[in-house]
């Protein structure tokens, strides 16, 4: 999208000190549907200009969080406030939010042009202003020539652009998707990533984005809510949410973590020492965390942590693994490894580069491990 | 003979007497209504449109066309937004007593309409209401319902929820998406459901000699006439033009229905 785009009435909002003010509030925030409680006590605060992601698996009602804020549905108790104002009882029409479906439901019986001045007709801005803001829209997801195109006349690309420019035009405070790429195709997926992400920068208004793709939400996001049955496991940065799960269930769902047998585990102000049988004694730090249950604690590192000492290296940590099972992904191989002592299996992934593609299944090879890859989860 | 060809032939032969037997009397009343005689019977005599220009000076039956166009578009009319509130409540929300509130409104389908007629009748008159035009659009309204919520239905399954919730999105109150969303998206339905109740009350009988007092809708006036046999050749005529009447009306809509499903399917 146009690099010279920009969004005239949303800078003014911006202004410097008010950058870390909650955009979002979220406080204590349940659903309950019948028998089933979809939302369980929800705390959380989006920032006004974060790209924020809400992760989960399908059912953890990342989705009915979505709509709540956007108005499609109410908490059965709790507040959710938008701009400091609580949007109890407010209908999607009167909140500072813009939401791009998932279907993205473009009007069929709509051209482009008229689609996306859906919303700009209530607005009663006169014909050259309106004209003036579609045209800008079109030209911010690059759809200028498409203006005369009818709605069910479009590619999933364009659908999701349209859907996108008609929620833009209208100057939300704060944008809604939900899962916005999960019907494109993986290139187009990719691109509409890098897209979306600088679209967001350009415009710097409050984005929340709903998927189950942890990729998506890690490349995407400034901050990452992961969610399970209704609760939210853990909310941080990408690379924290990344490389210190808070749970088991969030390193699970991040993919690849491999989690180890201890014999031993202490955990001792703000570190932990373990020994792990066919490893050894390791420490490591709890990075903020609090261990409230050792005994149910779990110690785990994911499998680019873990390297292969080939013939004429040497490492301080030695380990020594047979391989049991090899997959090939063209640029890198992952090889699950049976180590001595070590009740589930362990995946090692490694770049191709020196030959990790050839080492046959049955082999026993060297393995080390980066001294401060080991994290500690709550079980 | 290949295995299978004679019962293919067996079954050619059945649709062939099927259709004939559905059809053929209904290809006679135009003929007979060109035939220069007062009784309809064959070999024909001669062709003759005195019947129908007789029908042109039939005041009493100007007046009870009149009358059944006027219940026909009131009742399609009234039924098609009472179907659009039944339908839109059945699909798009889920509430107590849902199940027995579909069950009232498709009852009339299944219960014998001389009861419905007597009924309605029994109540009117015990309520002191005089009967009159108003009286039968209110009965073919209880019959036109079921079928405008059975199209309706349809239409309203037929469209993603997500596009009524994208015009509130974008600062639309309930009544304007309903009037810039959701109604021309449901054109083809409603298009469909105008044109089936309409035709249902058009043929109605039973309803409408119960319920039209003094003032006769067209079916009510031709079983009037059939009790003359020498009024039969104008019942012929009149029996033909409401059949030319009602093929193009249908064509018409259909091809219309056709162009606005046109518009709203995805072409991706």
């Amino acid at each position: 999208m146009t690099e010279t785009m920009t969004h005239p009435s949303l800078k003014a909002d911006i202004a410097p000190a008010a950058a870390t003010r909650p955009m979002i509030e979220i406080r204590n925030v349940d659903k309950v549907f019948g028998n089933f409680r979809a939302l369980d006590t929800l705390n959380a605060s989006i920032r006004e200009g974060e790209f924020f992601s809400l992760l989960g698996p399908s059912g953890c009602g990342k989705t009915t969080l979505l709509r709540m804020i956007g108005g499609f549905d109410e908490p059965t108790s709790g507040e959710i406030l938008i701009g400091g104002q609580d949007m109890a009882g407010k209908p999607p029409n009167l909140r500072p939010t813009n939401m791009v479906f998932q279907s993205y439901a473009i009007f069929p019986h709509l051209n482009v042009s008229e689609n996306i001045a859906y919303g700009l007709k209530r607005l009663k801005l006169g014909r050259s202003e309106e004209e003036k803001r579609v045209k800008e829209a079109l030209a911010q997801v690059e759809l200028s020539n498409l203006g005369p195109r009818m709605g069910n006349q479009l590619s999933g690309g364009q659908r999701q652009r349209v859907a996108l420019a008609r929620a833009l035009v209208m100057r939300p405070k704060v944008l809604l998707l939900d899962e916005p790429l999960s019907a494109l195709d993986k290139n187009l997926r990719e691109q509409m990533q890098v897209e979306l992400r600088h679209l967001q920068r350009q415009i710097g208004i409050t984005f929340v984005l709903v998927t189950h793709d942890q990729y998506e939400a890690l490349s995407m996001s400034d901050r990452i809510a992961v969610m399970f049955s209704g609760q939210i496991a853990q909310i941080a940065e990408p690379k924290e949410i990344y490389q210190n799960p808070a749970t088991r269930k969030v390193a699970d769902f991040l993919g690849g973590m491999n989690f180890l047998t201890a014999s031993e585990l202490a955990v001792d102000g703000r570190q932990f020492r373990a020994t792990l049988p066919g490893i050894g004694a390791i420490t490591g730090h709890l990075s903020g965390k609090e261990i409230t249950d050792p005994a149910s604690a779990i110690i785990g590192i994911r499998p680019e942590r873990l390297r292969i000492v080939w013939e004429g290296e040497t490492a301080d940590h030695i380990v020594t693994a047979r391989v049991v099972d090899r997959n090939y992904y063209g640029e890198m191989t992952s090889l699950m490894v049976a180590i001595d002592g070590q009740a589930e299996e362990i995946s090692v992934v490694e770049t191709n580069d020196f030959g990790a593609d050839d080492i046959p299944v049955g082999s026993v090879i060297r393995i080390t491990y980066d001294r401060d890859a080991f994290i500690i989860m709550q079980g | 003979m290949r295995p299978g060809a004679l019962s293919r032939r067996l079954l050619a032969a059945y649709v062939i007497v099927y259709v004939a037997i559905l059809y053929f009397p209904v290809l006679l009343l135009p003929v007979f209504s060109f035939n220069d005689s007062a009784t309809p019977k064959l070999p024909l005599v001669g062709f003759t449109t005195k019947w129908y220009a007789s029908l042109a000076g039939n005041e009493a039956m100007h007046g009870a066309a009149w009358n059944s166009l006027i219940v026909g578009v009131s009742a399609a009319l009234l039924s098609t937004v009472l179907g659009i509130c039944a339908a839109r409540a059945m699909t798009r929300h889920r509430f107590r007593g849902m199940a027995a509130a579909s069950s009232v409104i498709m009852a009339p389908l299944i219960l014998p309409e001389i009861i419905i007629a007597i009924s309605l009748l029994v109540v009117l008159l015990g309520l002191g209401v005089q009967l009159s035009l108003l009286t039968v659009i209110l009965g073919h309204l209880l019959i036109c319902v079921p079928y405008s919520v059975t199209v309706l239905v349809s239409g309203f399954e037929g469209f993603d929820p997500s596009m009524e919730e994208a015009s509130r999105d974008l600062g639309e109150t309930g009544f304007g998406t309903l009037r810039r969303v959701t109604l021309p998206m449901l054109a083809p339905s409603i298009v469909s459901s105008l044109l089936v109740t309409f035709t249902i009350s058009l043929d109605e009988f039973i309803l409408a000699f119960f319920l039209s007092g003094t003032e006769p809708t067209l079916p009510v006036y031709i079983w009037g006439q059939l009790r003359f046999a020498a009024k039969l050749p104008n019942v012929l005529a009149l029996g033909s033009i409401l059949i030319a009447a009602s093929l193009l009306m249908l064509t018409a809509a259909e091809l219309f229905r056709r162009r606005a499903e046109r518009k709203m399917e995805l072409r991706p």
